[in-house]
């Protein structure tokens, strides 16, 4: 290059107009860049503005009355919060949400890792078949069931009871699928060389399988949880007395109670989101996974 | 929970014999422990298999009995052989149902995966504050539909709601939203397209990701545009990753109620009365647990139908590299 220069000035202007040339691609390249993350970043607010506006309604005490929340609250409050907790047994709501979630997780958890070991490595005659029957169960909608669920859990004498509302969601092919995934990834001689120590196939299990498979059985609390705090048609279905409704069961009645009332409902909402919002911040990484992979497959 | 259905259907199809792997039973000679071995399998097995049959296999058969049958949840069922899916056949309502939940589909479908697309191809690129940005892309998805719906009716509330005030401020009167009858539809497909956006997003990330970059830059090098590099490089290669969302979407979408339940209950006058709406009412405030159940069953066969065709079909579009 120094010696072209130097020799004449014909190739010294093709390079300094392929500097020029290079310096405003840079610069085009920076425009889009530049112009790319403001869209983002609009979007993104567009995307979060609903969350915010749920938490302003639910400070501004009489929102809805006819009137339209400022942006920003003038007079924020917890109005809404305490007419929430003294108009609707809502603690017991939350208390209801809350226990139907974890036990349906634990429960999950349980039957999935079990289902998922005898899939993954316990072989026996029509496992595939058994194993395409599972699958298929994820193909029937819960709409088809809910009438002869219904009417099952009251000949049981469980209709209007937790038990009732927790029983169908005991077993789930999800849970099972994606755990048998996790555990074909765990090398075999693993379970071999803890099986020349005398280990059965429930310390395999345990103290070999379940320790390995820990970000899949993360993922699946996770679904786990969230498909329960956030169901809606079984517990409006089973669940007939106020006191033991869940969560968004008592957020859709409370429209109706409260028509215009938005700062309640908001309210409400908040709390709802709430704790979805706790385990997804600590989560995040296995949520975003699990869809991820749900897609790969 | 209907995410992975996809999941297993591409599974299904992709005949991935993955479940051949395990370990031989050790010692399989001896008698007693071959029992052993079976009653280590039913230990394994049944707690799965038990909730199974009682709670999903059985109510589905019968399911397909109280379809055959006369029945208000109260007095004894009576047998009316195929009455039930006869009067549907014949009954203007089942096409109106029908159609209000196509039109669900055809508006919401287009909107998640366009925007579900663009989102992924700009956070695909180096963007600073990448996974801050799709954090919060994502978070509508862990929100529940109850509360999406509440929401997004308050958002459109036409008197006072902000949209329409922002709208009013530029000197637009927005709609009636989801009390006008030719708005409410609209409004349960705008929730719903932004609360399943970043669902999309993700799953179509991860394709995008799976892309191997040298193929793009080869055809960047080759002179391709970006248009050109997005439909003739990456989409073919994201099709799988499109062939799911696709799929899943189209179950979900036979299966909307939840956000319809919560925002129109679906009126108003009937326009957003959509399959599930119709079988909730059917069961639950008009006492024909019967027609209900012949409805869930068309409404089953409808997605199965569906899913069978687009599996089928998948060979022709979507690409397995």
């Amino acid at each position: 290059m120094a010696e072209t220069t130097l020799r004449a000035t014909g190739p010294r202007t093709v390079a300094a107009r392929t500097v020029a040339a290079r310096t405003a691609a840079a610069r085009a390249a920076m425009g889009r860049s530049v112009l790319l993350h403001t869209v983002m970043v609009i979007g993104a607010l567009v995307m979060f503005f609903p969350f915010y506006w749920t938490l302003v309604t639910s400070l501004s005490p009489g929102s809805g009355l006819g009137s339209t929340p400022s942006l920003l609250p003038a007079d924020p409050g917890f109005d809404a919060y305490v007419q929430l907790f003294q108009q609707v047994p809502f603690a017991r709501v939350v208390g209801n949400s809350m226990l139907l979630a974890v036990v349906t997780t634990l429960v999950q958890l349980f039957t999935s890792a079990t289902a998922a070991y005898a899939f993954s490595r316990l072989p026996f005659p029509g496992r595939t078949v058994v194993f395409g029957v599972y699958l298929a169960t994820m193909m029937i909608p819960l709409q088809v069931l809910v009438v002869p669920l219904f009417a099952e859990l009251k000949a049981f004498g469980l209709v209007d009871t937790y038990l009732g509302a927790l029983l169908p969601t005991f077993a789930a092919a999800f849970g099972i699928f994606l755990l048998r995934q996790a555990m074909n990834q765990v090398p075999i001689e693993l379970d071999e060389a803890a099986a020349l120590d005398g280990a059965g196939h429930f310390r395999i299990f345990w103290t070999v399988i379940l320790p390995n498979i820990r970000p899949a059985l993360a993922t699946l609390a996770v679904f786990a949880f969230m498909g329960s705090w956030n169901s809606f048609l079984w517990p409006l279905v089973v669940l007939r007395s106020p006191e033991l409704q869940t969560l968004p069961v008592a957020l859709a009645g409370l429209q109706g109670q409260f028509t215009t009332q938005w700062d309640i409902v908001m309210a409400g909402s908040v709390i709802s989101i709430l704790p979805m919002l706790a385990i997804y911040l600590f989560a995040q990484k296995y949520v975003i996974q699990g869809v991820a992979n749900a897609g790969l497959k | 929970m209907t995410a992975l259905v996809g999941a297993a259907a591409a599974e299904i199809d992709g005949g991935s014999s993955s479940s051949a792997t395990g370990v031989a039973p050790r010692h399989p000679s001896a008698r007693g422990s071959r029992r052993r071995y079976a009653l280590t399998v039913l230990a394994f097995m049944l707690p799965s298999a038990i909730p199974l049959v009682l709670f999903v296999l059985g109510p589905m058969v019968a399911a397909a009995w109280i379809s055959l049958t006369e029945w208000n949840l109260l007095s004894p069922a009576k047998w009316v052989g195929l009455d039930n899916y006869a009067t549907l056949l014949t009954d203007p309502a089942t096409g109106d149902v029908f159609l209000h939940t196509v039109y669900y589909i055809v508006g919401y479908l287009p909107l998640v995966y366009v925007g579900g697309l663009a989102i992924a191809l700009a956070l695909n690129t180096a963007l600073r504050g990448r996974t801050l940005l799709r954090g919060i892309y994502f978070l509508p998805v862990i929100t529940s539909w109850i509360v999406v719906a509440l929401v997004w009716r308050w958002l459109l509330n036409p008197s006072n709601g902000v949209v329409n005030t922002v709208l009013g401020f530029f000197g637009i009167e927005g709609p009636g939203w989801w009390s006008d009858p030719a708005w409410a539809m609209p409004s349960i497909i705008l929730a719903s397209a932004w609360k399943d956006l970043g669902f999309v997003m993700v799953i179509l990330l991860a394709g995008l990701q799976a892309i191997d970059p040298g193929l793009v830059d080869a055809a960047r090098v080759d002179g391709a545009g970006w248009w050109r590099r997005l439909f003739s490089i990456t989409l073919p290669l994201l099709s799988p990753a499109t062939f799911f969302v696709v799929v899943i979407s189209l179950i979900n979408g036979f299966q909307v109620f939840d956000q319809v339940y919560a925002m129109t209950g679906g009126g108003p006058g009937g326009a957003t009365q959509v399959v599930v709406q119709q079988i909730y009412d059917l069961t639950f405030r008009y006492g024909k647990a019967g027609e209900a159940s012949a409805l869930s069953w068309l409404l089953f066969i409808v997605i199965l139908a569906v899913t069978v065709v687009q599996i089928r079909g998948q060979r022709k579009w979507v690409n397995y590299g």
